[in-house]
């Protein structure tokens, strides 16, 4: 009779909220299972046709595979994937925290110029830097999309402090230097020849083809710390959805918080861009996708965010490679393509729920 | 405990907002007290500076000590804030954006969900409890929020238009939960409010701003008379016990000709 009335028992708040966090670690759990199949299909897509079966076994056991088949797996398609999944994840956890700093749903790593001014870096490098003997291209271009991606967001930080102002000041900042800096990248293409306009137009078009393992490796390592330092802000970004105000009145420190998230934001997205050019909508749209199923408790929300990041552009790699037979499509053409779409039913789907 | 004002200055893009604010008397323990005023009177603008969210001039003592001398994390400790409203777009719990409050202001887990659910059950809000805050009314909302700053048991609470979102009903219960808190607490209140009849009904003191100075301050059926009214707000009112003995507040008509106290320049 008692075990009876003890399980009849309502549950209490702390125990529901103990279930609603299981439900979303359930979520977590399944995102990554997504990915990891992702992952295998994204390994297993490509011109040379390499069975998913000898892919697991030599993936288990490498001495298994014959020579070429070790160097079309482990040089050519695991660099490409992993590339795809830690972009993906930088992207999708530097749009999460960028939405909740700056307030604003259509906020995204490329809100502040980012993108813009890795891509006038990657340009100035390839016009204007001759090819040094002691640093190649393939270092150049990313070096210098790099700082220039840091210098904008100095720039930024550098106008919030003399100006002040809250999270509109910085989005509307940020926007007038994004058409500022849209306006030097096409000056780069007035003056480049056309050698050097292909490049920077293929370049700004995103592309996974330049992954190798030091480039993955730098990103993973940078996203690892990035992530480390977010799930520490967890609870600050949490009570930021709160409103400046009510969060500032529990303590927590807008400003700095703000300030911190950037300049991660700033990095994060930095490296990955340096590397692969531009890739659009992943920033934009896996944040929404992670709200709608975990909420925005941010100890669950940059977790899902991160994951929904990382399976979109493991998604997007294997459409760019399997839209056109023998092709890879750019895969900042494959995000947006797919992400405008994508984005749109976001939208309506929330305004039919609504 | 005791709250003091002492030439309260706020300026807020090179305009001064609240000028010269000093009270003849100490703001006491377990009192609520009303901070009314016309439209752009100053008032939320002062509730923000007593709350160390504006920089200000002047002193605010809170026991002795300077409230916006205390580092952020000490004073989020001891002052709470009740905004306007909370967003409306925010895909969090009413539950676990009063954890993510009392967690960061260093209160342990245990105690926390104990104080949760206590005041949660004490406002009515417990079937919200689980729900997001977008799915909620303004008025659910805003009583998410008053759950919040009570959960925290501030030393000093301010409420900026509490009530504004709400119905009769729950304008009384808000009124009398935050009263009781204080009172229970001895901790002090300041709420900005509209409605001068539930100052009357629930405040100890009142402050009248007008302008972006103080015109008055003292009991609130003392202070709150047709000569003040006619100054302040533009209009001919006057305060009659109703038929329960209470102070209230009864308007007889706009003054059109009348000019309430200027904005500064």
């Amino acid at each position: 009779m008692s075990t009876t009335l003890a399980l009849d028992a309502p549950l209490s708040l702390a125990q529901r909220y103990h279930r609603a966090n299981l439900r979303r670690a359930a979520v977590l759990l399944l995102l990554g299972a997504a990915l990891g199949l992702s992952l295998l299909w994204d390994i297993a897509t490509g011109p040379s046709g390499l069975p998913l079966q000898d892919i697991v076994q030599g993936l288990l056991a490498p001495d298994s595979l014959e020579v070429a088949d070790r160097v079309i797996l482990f040089d050519v398609r695991l660099p490409y994937t992993c590339m795809a999944l830690v972009v993906g994840a930088a992207l999708g956890l530097a749009g999460a925290q960028m939405q909740t700093v700056l307030n604003n749903p259509l906020a995204s790593p490329f809100t502040l110029g980012l993108a813009a001014a890795a891509t006038l870096g990657a340009a100035m490098a390839i016009v204007f830097v001759p090819a040094l003997p002691w640093l190649p291209a393939e270092l150049l271009i990313p070096a210098c999309a790099f700082l220039a991606a840091l210098l904008s967001t100095a720039l930024i930080l550098l106008l919030l402090r003399w100006h002040g102002g809250g999270s509109h000041s910085l989005v509307l900042f940020g926007i007038a230097l994004m058409f500022a800096l849209e306006a030097l990248v096409s000056l780069m293409h007035f003056l480049a020849d056309s050698n050097a306009l292909e490049q920077i137009v293929f370049w700004s078009m995103g592309s996974l083809g330049r992954a190798d393992w030091h480039n993955v490796l730098l990103v993973a390592v940078t996203l690892l710390l990035c992530f480390c330092l977010a799930m520490r802000r967890a609870w600050a970004l949490t009570l930021l959805r709160s409103g400046e105000a009510q969060a500032e009145s529990l303590g927590v420190d807008v400003a700095r918080v703000r300030r911190a998230c950037l300049v991660e934001v700033s990095l994060l997205t930095a490296v990955a861009l340096c590397f692969v050019g531009t890739i659009g909508f992943v920033g934009l749209v896996g944040p929404h996708i992670a709200r709608l199923l975990v909420g925005e408790q941010h100890r669950y929300f940059l977790p899902a965010s991160t994951l929904c990041g990382a399976l979109m552009l493991s998604l997007a790699s294997i459409a760019s490679k399997s839209l056109i037979p023998g092709l890879i499509v750019p895969i900042g053409i494959v995000t947006a393509l797919v992400g405008v779409p994508a984005f749109m039913l976001l939208i309506l789907g929330r305004r039919a729920a609504a | 405990m005791s709250l003091q004002i002492t030439s309260l200055t706020v300026q807020r893009q090179r305009r001064r907002i609240v000028e010269d604010v000093s009270l003849a008397a100490p703001l006491a323990a377990g009192s609520l007290t009303a901070l009314v005023g016309p439209n752009g009177a100053g008032k939320s603008t002062l509730i923000h500076a007593l709350a160390g969210l504006l920089p200000s001039g002047g002193q605010l003592l809170l026991d002795g000590a300077s409230l916006p001398a205390l580092p952020l994390r000490q004073r989020s400790r001891q002052v709470a804030l009740l905004p306007q409203s909370l967003p409306q777009s925010v895909g969090l719990s009413p539950y676990e954006l009063l954890l993510g409050g009392l967690l960061a202001n260093g209160v342990g887990r245990r105690e926390a969900e104990a104080r949760i659910d206590a005041v949660l059950r004490r406002l009515g809000l417990l079937d919200l409890a689980m729900q997001r805050l977008d799915t909620l009314s303004g008025g659910q909302r805003q009583m998410v929020a008053l759950a919040q700053v009570l959960a925290r048991q501030p030393r000093l609470l301010l409420l900026d238009e509490p009530t504004s979102a709400l119905d009769l009903r729950w304008q009384l219960a808000v009124l009398g939960a935050v009263g009781e808190d204080v009172r229970q607490r001895g901790a002090i209140g300041v709420i900005a409010l509209h409605d001068l009849n539930l100052a009357l009904r629930a405040c100890d003191r009142v402050l009248v701003l007008a302008g972006g100075r103080l015109q008055a301050d003292g009991a609130p059926d003392a202070v709150l008379d047709a000569a003040l009214l006619r100054r302040v707000y533009g209009i001919a009112a006057r305060i009659e016990p109703c038929s329960q003995g209470r102070p209230q507040l009864i308007v007889d008509q706009l003054l059109p000709e009348s000019h309430p106290e200027a904005l500064p320049s």
